[in-house]
């Protein structure tokens, strides 16, 4: 098995996922690419894991997702107190710290 | 790893490979559907699609343990938190969010640099690996379980910590200000 292949899908979902990032207006989106890129990251993670032989890509992967997870539950939160300071769950309307 | 290219071919047609040919073209094809869909209930579900295939991509890189885990915190877990994040901000269904125009262009400058660059180092670095896949580091729970609480144990308590503060932090932002407001008071 060819293990570049894997690590084309990983840079090619990465790519996506910041493309997304870049372009949506709604903050759950914003994160639901934000997400994408992590996976992407993990996978690139286990693949490398898998050529070296060894099973820290792994744990690695396993690591990155449970700070996924966190950061997952403390952005929301803080997306549903700016919603209800606003009411707008767009990134374009979080702009006061913005110069 | 060895430099077996030559006599294995670029993609011999292993049933390894062929499902992953298959599972990759459905993750990325939902990958851009996330990001492009115009309705965003759709983009969770869609990712729901996304991350199901990596889980197969991990099992087909023999990573179970890695699979599952998938299959629990993303699909299980972070998808239905996405979902209720939606519903608390009363996004529209079918509500058509047009992408931001005037970022179009950097993000397209952004996303094909990253593209190319990836892929070139990628090409560069690994055009001539081999991976034979055999029974001797397969991930499976006994393994990943061994390797966690050997090796890392820190960083695995580290990550207990985190999520205790990302709890808290949770708790905090979300309560409502006036209750809190009126909590004080009393």
């Amino acid at each position: 098995m060819n293990p570049v292949n894997y690590l084309y899908l990983s840079a090619l979902l990465f790519t996506i996922g910041a493309a997304g990032v870049l372009l949506r207006r709604n903050a759950i989106v914003v994160f639901m690419c934000v997400e994408l890129m992590l996976n992407a990251c993990n996978l690139a993670f286990v693949t490398f894991g898998r050529m070296h032989d060894n099973l820290d890509g792994q744990i690695i992967a396993f690591f990155t997702m449970v700070v996924a997870a966190c950061e997952v539950v403390v952005g929301l939160s803080i997306i549903i107190a700016i919603f209800r300071s606003r009411r707008s769950a767009s990134v374009d309307d979080a702009s006061l710290m913005k110069w | 790893m060895n430099l077996a290219v030559a006599e294995h071919g670029f993609l011999s047609p292993t049933g390894a490979e062929i499902a992953f040919v298959l599972i990759g073209l459905v993750v990325l094809g939902s990958a851009l559907l996330v990001v492009t869909t115009r309705q965003v209930v759709h983009a969770a579900l869609w990712l729901v699609v996304t991350l199901g295939g990596l889980a197969a991509e991990y099992l087909l890189l023999t990573a179970e343990f890695i699979a599952w885990v998938q299959v629990l915190i993303y699909v299980g877990a972070v998808v239905v938190l996405l979902l209720f994040g939606l519903m608390l901000t009363k996004a529209p269904i079918g509500y058509s969010e047009p992408p931001d125009s005037a970022a179009r262009i950097p993000a397209a400058v952004v996303a094909l640099g990253a593209t190319a660059t990836l892929l070139t180092v990628i090409v560069d670095a690994f055009r001539t690996a081999y991976l034979h896949l055999g029974d001797d580091t397969v991930g499976s729970t006994e393994v990943t379980g061994q390797s966690l609480f050997k090796v890392w144990v820190l960083p695995f308590e580290v990550l207990s910590v985190l999520l205790l503060a990302a709890l808290i932090g949770a708790i905090v932002l979300s309560r409502s200000r006036s209750r809190a407001h009126s909590g004080r008071k009393d």
